[in-house]
């Protein structure tokens, strides 16, 4: 790849760095640090501008170039994957959303401490948002450093590592000084770039077969080298049983874990009222529909354009085959065309990790000052305001996400995500269901389902292949491995509702009835909502 | 992308709140209770709770929530489990390129886009009018209660 990708790509993304930083100083002048502030940009954003933030924040570069790359390795079954990251919206929507918006105020362990006594559970849920918000933001920091690897062409651990770095110096600063409002001003302003360029992208693939999506496909299954088979499923997770379970365990995490992600709730809290929250919701399931209906062509079109072999070779995971496809419908290597849209496409993905890397950040900084520090800090102990310990909280997890991000370099990262999304699934999403829901439930429940979901996750990771036991894991060269499948989705998400369930039957405390009963009544209606 | 748009409802529905029409919920309001030294937050909620409007809203919510939510989710396993057990039923061809896996999946999108939308407009028309004339008289009811 010639220079004048990279300098332009350079190019844009700096104007988009600029731009993002002027957002950051223009909505944080005369601006009291308060905690509605802070964590909830005042709560005056419309349904259109929240929906179009949740849109950002769920759009990771890894749907944007993982998910268009799979597709174009290995055909229908990354379309399992855009499925399953769209199916997930319904449980927000009917289940999650309006009623967190009522019942809450910054993050999820709100919901549950309304119910129960205050500090276990805060803790708990505390613990767990913080454990989901680092697996998926050393996810994207790793992945920041293999993009830049690969569409610049710097391929040297230097650059990967600055890459990382500089991420989390951005993102740190974006967080303390602009806090929710800041966060979700660069969140719409990805989301509309991203859109706009897929949109572009999706349209001149199109066109390029005449809007036949039947020649798309076909011309994709003759040069992918498999044939028929490319658009059936098989061709990934058809292998052992192992591999096709491990798949489901997969699919369940997904669908389960949107609605447990902490940075997905605390964008609820930035809109006036329930129903606000429910219009962001539909607004977002447009934009992120359209989107992963978009990938499928891209994907479908970078086999069929610029060839399965050839995506292969430029990185075996398929990261590339969006920036290659942009190149071949520009024009090809060397003209105009293919460098701006290549630059266009590479700078929107910088973008992306950035803006999504931002709002984690922010809802686990939240987690810790919000529901840690109040809960933790030592009674006497001098106490510093809440926005002021989630301001250090911000850079201390943006230090944390780049040592770990610099050390991870070469974990995959489709596993981290799924892997957040099954922690998701397991610690958060059953306490959250049993506590807007279930009459008779205690503090003990609330704690061990957290506990009860979050442990068993981490633990079956340990004992997975992906730790050991296996030539691609973390550590081939020893063998402790006992858990056959890479996602512990299938297992520990029953089991997080199963502790919850056992602990509610065991505890001794009777469950109390007018807490359930304020809310039932505030979460259907609204009352009492901040 | 298809042109008969679920969001037609949330689109149109305007940028002010408050456009909750059709027909509504019994929303009488729960007697302000006793007067004098009124009852604690604690009592005010439970007797909202047991009150016939919130019943009704609460019927209303759960009545389209649970099965849709049981629906989807069935369909979606339903749709998973194949795709990884039965490739070859997956693969069976509709029409040109397009197979049966193609189709359930568009069939996905196609699902979620539905269920949002009628979720959407159930909200709007049945629940969100009663919902609102709850809140205001709970707050009504609560305010002055150190909370």
């Amino acid at each position: 790849m010639s220079g004048n990708h990279q300098t332009l790509a350079l190019l844009l993304f700096s104007a988009f760095i600029a731009v993002t930083l002027g957002i950051t100083t223009w909505v944080s002048r005369n601006r009291q640090g308060s905690a509605e502030e802070f964590y909830a940009g005042g709560r005056l954003f419309s349904p259109m501008e929240n929906g179009f933030a949740i849109a950002g924040d769920y759009m990771s570069a890894a749907s944007f170039l993982g998910i268009s790359g799979v597709i174009a390795l290995y055909g229908y079954d990354g379309m399992l994957y855009s499925v399953g990251f769209l199916v997930a919206w319904l449980v927000v929507l009917l289940l999650v959303a309006e009623l967190v918006r009522n019942c809450g105020r910054f993050t999820l362990a709100d919901v549950v401490a309304a119910r129960m006594a205050e500090r276990p559970v805060r803790i708990a849920a505390g613990t767990s948002s913080v454990t989901v918000s680092v697996l998926y933001l050393v996810a994207q920091m790793v992945g920041a450093g293999s993009l830049v690897a690969l569409l610049l062409g710097g391929t040297s651990g230097a650059a990967r590592s600055w890459t990382v770095i500089g991420v989390g110096a951005l993102m740190v600063v974006y967080v303390s000084l602009g806090g929710m409002r800041a966060t979700t001003w660069i969140q719409i302003v990805k989301a509309v770039l991203l859109m706009a360029g897929t949109v572009v992208l999706t349209a001149l693939v199109l066109v390029h077969f005449h809007g036949n999506f039947n020649e798309l496909l076909n011309s994709a299954a003759d040069r992918s080298g498999n044939g028929r088979e490319f658009l059936s499923p098989g061709l990934r997770y058809g292998g052992s049983w192992t591999a096709r379970v491990d798949f489901i365990s997969l699919g369940l995490a997904l669908v389960l874990g949107t609605a447990g992600l902490p940075h997905i709730l605390s964008r609820f809290y930035t809109v006036p009222t329930a129903r606000a929250a429910r219009r962001s919701v539909v607004w977002s399931i447009g934009l992120i529909g359209g989107f992963y209906l978009m990938t499928i062509v891209l994907g479908f079109g970078a086999a069929a354009l610029v060839g399965s072999a050839e995506v292969r070779e430029s990185n075996p995971a398929g990261n590339t085959a969006v920036p290659l496809l942009a190149l071949v419908l520009g024009g090809g290597e060397g003209s105009t065309g293919g460098t701006i849209l290549f630059a266009v496409v590479a700078a929107v993905a910088f973008a992306t990790i950035l803006a999504v890397v931002a709002g984690i950040t922010l809802a686990s900084s939240a987690s810790v000052a919000h529901d840690l520090y109040a809960s933790l800090r030592r009674p006497g102990s001098r106490q510093y305001s809440e926005v002021a310990v989630a301001r250090v909280a911000a850079a201390g997890i943006g230090l944390a996400a780049i040592g770990l991000g610099l050390l991870a370099q070469d974990l995959n990262v489709a596993f981290l995500v799924g892997l957040a999304f099954a922690v998701a699934a397991s610690a958060n999403l059953p306490v959250l269901l049993f506590s807007l829901f279930w009459r008779k439930f205690t503090t003990r429940g609330a704690v061990w389902s957290v506990y009860g979901g979050l442990l068993p996750a981490v633990a079956l990771v340990l004992i997975s292949p992906v730790v050991s036991g296996s030539p691609t894991s973390l550590f081939p060269g020893v063998d402790f491995q006992l858990f056959p499948l890479e996602n512990p989705g299938l297992v520990s998400i029953p089991l997080g509702f199963l502790a919850g369930w056992i602990g509610t039957v065991t505890s001794t405390e009777p469950p109390d009835e007018a807490k359930h009963a304020e809310t039932e009544v505030r979460a259907l209606t609204g009352a009492g909502a901040v | 992308m298809r042109l008969e748009d679920p969001w037609y409802d949330a689109l149109a529905s305007g940028w002010g709140e408050l456009d909750g029409t059709g027909s509504f919920a019994p929303a009488e309001v729960p007697a302000p209770a006793t007067p004098g030294r009124g009852p604690s937050a604690a009592e005010i909620y439970l007797e909202v709770q047991r009150s016939e409007a919130f019943q009704e809203v609460r019927r209303r919510y759960r009545r389209f929530v649970v099965p849709a939510t049981l629906a989807f989710l069935v369909w979606y396993l339903a749709y998973v489990v194949t795709a990884v057990t039965a490739p070859g039923l997956m693969a069976r061809p509709v029409v040109g390129a397009v197979n049966v896996a193609m189709v359930a999946g568009l069939g996905q999108f196609l699902t979620t886009f539905l269920l949002t939308g009628a979720y959407a407009r159930h909200a709007r028309l049945r629940r969100d009018r009663a919902a609102l004339d709850l809140r205001w008289d709970t707050q009504e009811m609560t305010r002055g209660i150190g909370r």
